[in-house]
């Protein structure tokens, strides 16, 4: 069953076109993360969404019901901000039980919901203390449950976890991810960070430009971006782009990379016929990459070691193929030195290939 | 433009460290800069004796018409007309004092200024509290729901900050002579509210502006409406801005001259209006003591709202600056 | 699932549009209103009362014939003068004194900037008394033996308005130096440090690296000044009353007696605009250059 359903939206600021033409149906209970990079429009339509914003044109519905022109304490949402936005002066409690005093909600009823909610998070023994006194962690947990008493279907989330430090994020991460396993709320999530996104998502939505680029599950995403734009934007280290041009059909085609090195095509699904002699980028990630010592029996072609960057488990090797610069992802034990004379090995069923001027996959 | 005039929408910062010269920066004047611990500060070293040297010279002129004033006004008549006006007094008397607050004649009455006092208090206080109220609600307004023409306004408001009170004064005496408000306190109330708004409504539109906007959003979700997210959100958390804006009210109000003379009655003049009555109508023997008194009890409002406000006072003033 | 539409503009924000109505009407009314009404009216021959009777530019051409207004322009642009070049002077030393990393600088500001605290009247009649010929520093320094030494600027119509000028500095330049300081404090340390290692003489880095960098404070303080020069009424009224005679008149003195005094409205009307018409001509070109360049919304 469709929980929010966004129908041709469009804001306009001034002649500025913020969000176009947008449409976008999230499922009763799924977890969807707007991604991408600042000022690509992710925020701005989570506002629109909450009612924060009025749009220009298109309709919202939220649980069936059209709430276009509804106030956002009327939408059926609870929101959770990136600063936390608890009221300074007053206590936990009274953060949690603002919203429902207003809307007129008996004492003990606002009372249980509280005690739940607290319940849920966590805290408790923090009720009585200004949001002063609490840690950022904390302070997001409070935020997560003004949301929560509000006992709505929808939660979004403004990028919540962007203002703690990196061990937080991650816990809290986790904690996200299991609270909606236990409350089954619809939650749209805004966020810059691809790392949250791919670990909480039900589905992601890049976005760029006010335009959803691509919408799907977080593997799909990774592994078949729809253009170059979402392949460089998800994963990191990043996807490594080399120019090229198709050459030959049928079985016989290959990516020609320049310096007259080229790779055979066996492998790769192409979406649509690869025509001989189209510009192409071809892109593959470092992950999907293998540097040997002597030539193996893929599709390999030589290279030389330039840098290696260690990063613990892993290293990052950087090669000079031709003109061109790639990095591998390689276990550290390898041992690859500058200078190094070696092979990379391509892993096809991974790779992507990106029409040069469309930046559209093929 | 500086942090100090807003009118591009900047909010102003209230961070102590940019707006108030009164918190000490631990480096960045020349002589703070160097390796730590290297050369020994010579307490008397030539470039301090200079330094202190000016600066004593310039407080001493700035210190000197309060000296004078005071001491003119602890001497009898005969000291002064004898003596040297920066000489201290032989015989301490407060008579002039008294005089000049109970009985200094101006030339219509012979109350002292204990009359424009009570006037003064009768004008301050609403004024302030009605100007600040309304430029509040106004700079809320703005700052936080961008109603269509609010920009318009609030433009035409800054830029009438600009424009010479003499050009918009007889609308008003006659827009008040119309609702039979001139010459009375009501009146110069309405006017003090108006002319005070530009500045005030800046002030607190970027007060409100400079906090953050999910705070706002947040009371919005929780279905807190204009008035609710008003007194329980915003007011409890900008304490500061309205004492900014009380002192910047009650010392421009209480020295007020232009509007309390024209908008008010002699029997409703202000403070300011009946010292300068008192000083500048004539009238048999000058008493220099009497008028020193006068003088230094009209000052002493704003003089204890400054000191006692301190870095406060600063931070109006750099607020205001825009207002002139 | 149905379409609907958007609602009705006006009552949007009704709280908010409700709660602006004493902005939105001084603004129209005092502001825009007033001000057209006395411009207009600048063209009728009204005396004791307004009245519509047009008489073009008889106003402007009695305005500028006389002496008196003749003066109070004369006045206004010696002290105006004379009180941006030595505020800014003055107010920037000080704070650059100030910024010495000296002790007791809480007590410096606050001496310097405590007459700011105090009204033009108060102001005005403390220099009336200080400069009085028959007791003040002209009586001081001849009872020192120097009898003919000669200080009265408020008794001497050729001089009465630096007299004038001594205590508007004394007024104002404290002002200037906290809003110097905040601007000294706001350059960044490692600015001094880059100076330093780079061996440039302190007042070189002053003149033309802090300065400079200054330049927002600057046309604050400037913008500040001036419109505080063109509303100077008070300090005259009491320190001299536009006398000896007619020697330190300035424009809104001339307002006020035209309109309250002299029952002349229509000589009033025509000075304030002539006023309103400097400080646009102040204040236009500085608009301009900081905010119409960048088209930003002010």
């Amino acid at each position: 069953m469709t929980s929010v359903s966004v129908r041709d939206l469009s804001l306009k600021f001034g002649s500025l076109e913020v969000l176009r033409t947008l449409n976008l149906d999230i499922d009763q209970g799924e977890f969807l993360v707007l991604l991408g990079p600042s000022g690509c429009g992710k925020s701005t339509l989570l506002n629109c969404i909450a009612g924060l914003l009025d749009i220009s044109d298109g309709q919202i519905f939220i649980s069936g019901k059209n709430v276009t022109w509804e106030e956002p304490k009327d939408r059926g949402i609870g929101m959770v901000f990136q600063s936390y936005a608890l009221y300074p002066q007053m206590t936990v409690e009274k953060n949690l039980s603002f919203g429902l005093q207003i809307a007129g909600m008996p004492k003990d009823e606002i009372s249980r919901r509280i005690e739940r909610a607290a319940e849920i998070l966590q805290i408790q023994p923090l009720l009585k203390r200004k949001p002063a006194q609490l840690s950022g962690g904390q302070r997001q947990r409070v935020a997560i449950g003004r949301a929560l008493v509000r006992d709505v279907d929808v939660f979004l989330f403004d990028e919540p976890l962007s203002n703690l430090d990196a061990k937080l994020r991650a816990e809290l991460r986790v904690e996200l991810k299991r609270l909606h396993q236990n409350l089954k709320n619809t939650m749209i999530y805004v966020t810059h960070d691809q790392i949250e996104a791919l670990t909480l998502a039900d589905r992601i939505a890049v976005m760029k430009g006010g335009i959803i680029q691509q919408l799907d599950a977080p593997l799909t995403i990774y592994n078949r971006p729809v253009n170059l734009f979402v392949a460089g934007f998800i994963g990191s280290p990043s996807m490594n782009f080399l120019p090229g041009r198709i050459e030959g059909r049928g079985d016989q085609v290959r990516v020609v990379l320049g310096s007259g090195l080229s790779v055979p095509l066996d492998g790769y699904e192409a979406g649509e016929p690869l025509r001989d002699s189209l510009e192409v980028v071809f892109g593959v990630r470092p992950e999907h990459l293998t540097v040997s010592r002597e030539p193996t029996s893929g599709p390999s072609l030589p290279a030389e070691v330039e840098l290696v960057e260690p990063m613990g488990a892993d290293s990052l090797v950087w090669l000079r193929l031709g003109t061109n610069s790639m990095s591998v992802r390689t276990e550290s034990t390898a041992g690859f030195l500058p200078e190094d004379a070696v092979h990379v090995t391509f892993d096809l069923a991974h790779a992507s290939l990106f029409d040069a001027s469309t930046e559209e996959r093929i | 433009m500086s942090d100090t005039v807003t009118m591009k929408g900047k909010p102003l910062t209230y961070s102590a460290a940019e707006t108030d010269p009164a918190v000490p920066r631990h480096a960045g004047s020349a002589v703070a800069v160097g390796p730590s611990g290297s050369k020994p500060q010579k307490k008397l070293s030539r470039r301090n004796i200079v330094l202190y040297g000016v600066l004593i010279l310039a407080a001493l002129y700035y210190l000197l018409p309060l000296y004078v004033m005071v001491i003119t006004s602890v001497k009898g008549m005969p000291e002064i007309r004898l003596g040297n006006i920066f000489s201290p007094p032989v015989e301490v008397t407060f008579a002039p004092w008294v005089k000049a607050w109970s009985e200094a004649c101006t030339g219509l009455n012979c109350d002292g200024l204990s009359r424009g006092f009570l006037n003064s208090v009768q004008i301050l206080v609403p004024s302030v509290i009605l100007s600040i109220i309304i430029a509040s609600v106004n700079g809320y307004a703005l700052a936080n729901w961008k109603f269509k023409g609010g920009e318009v306004f609030f433009t035409i408001l800054i830029v009438g900050a600009f424009i010479p009170y003499q050009v918009m004064i007889y609308p008003i005496v006659i827009l008040l002579r119309e609702v039979g408000l001139y010459g009375s306190l009501t009146g110069l109330i309405i006017v003090h509210t108006i002319f005070g708004m530009p500045i005030l409504t800046l002030l607190f539109r970027n007060y409100f502006a400079s906090m953050p906007e999910e705070l706002f959003k947040a009371a919005r979700v929780d279905g807190a409406g204009f008035w609710q997210i008003y007194f329980r959100i915003m007011l409890p958390m900008s304490l500061p801005i309205f004492v900014v804006a009380i002192i910047l009210q009650v010392t421009g109000i209480w020295n007020d001259f232009l509007f309390g003379v024209i908008f008010t009655k002699p029997d409703l003049y202000p403070m300011t209006v009946q010292l300068n009555n008192i000083v500048n109508s004539t009238q048999g023997v000058i008493e220099y003591n009497v008028n020193m008194a006068a003088t230094i009890l009209t000052g002493l409002v704003p003089l204890c709202v400054y000191f006692v406000s301190g870095k406060l006072f600063v931070r109006g003033i750099a607020a205001g600056a825009v207002k002139g | 699932m149905a379409v609907t539409a958007r609602p009705a503009r006006w009552h949007r924000n009704l709280s908010a549009k409700i709660a602006a109505i004493p902005m939105i009407a001084t603004a129209l009314v005092v502001f825009v209103g007033g001000t057209a009404w006395t411009v207009v009216y600048s063209f009728t021959n009204s005396k004791l009362l307004p009245r519509e009777k047009f008489v073009g530019l008889d106003q402007y051409e009695r305005l500028w014939g006389s002496a008196k207004w003749l003066i109070s322009i004369q006045n206004l642009a010696i002290y105006g003068a004379f009180s941006l070049v030595f505020a800014l002077v003055v107010g920037f030393l000080l704070a650059a004194l100030l910024d010495q990393k000296i002790r007791f600088e809480d007590t410096f500001r606050t001496i310097f900037l405590y007459p700011f605290a105090l009204s033009f009247i108060v102001t005005g009649l403390a220099w009336q008394w200080i400069l009085n010929p028959d007791f003040g520093i002209q009586a001081v320094v001849r009872g020192m033996g120097f009898e003919s030494f000669t200080f009265d600027p408020l008794y001497n119509p050729d001089i009465v308005i630096y007299g004038v000028l001594i205590a508007g500095l004394w007024h104002e330049t404290g002002l200037i130096m906290c809003l110097m300081l905040a601007g000294l404090r706001g350059i960044d340390e490692d600015i001094w440090k880059a100076a330093r290692v780079d061996g440039i003489p302190m007042w070189k880095t002053y003149l033309y690296i802090v300065i400079p960098m200054m330049r927002g404070i600057f046309v604050t303080a400037v913008v500040l000044i001036a419109s505080g020069i063109i509303k100077v009424y008070d300090l005259i009224v009491a320190q001299t009353g536009g006398g000896p005679g007619i020697s330190s008149e300035v424009p809104a003195k001339y307002v006020y007696d035209a309109m309250f005094l002299s029952q002349n409205l229509g000589q009033g009307f025509a000075a304030s605009t002539m006023m309103l018409l400097s400080v646009i001509i102040v204040v236009v070109p500085w608009a301009y250059l900081e905010f119409g360049g960048k088209a930003r919304r002010v």
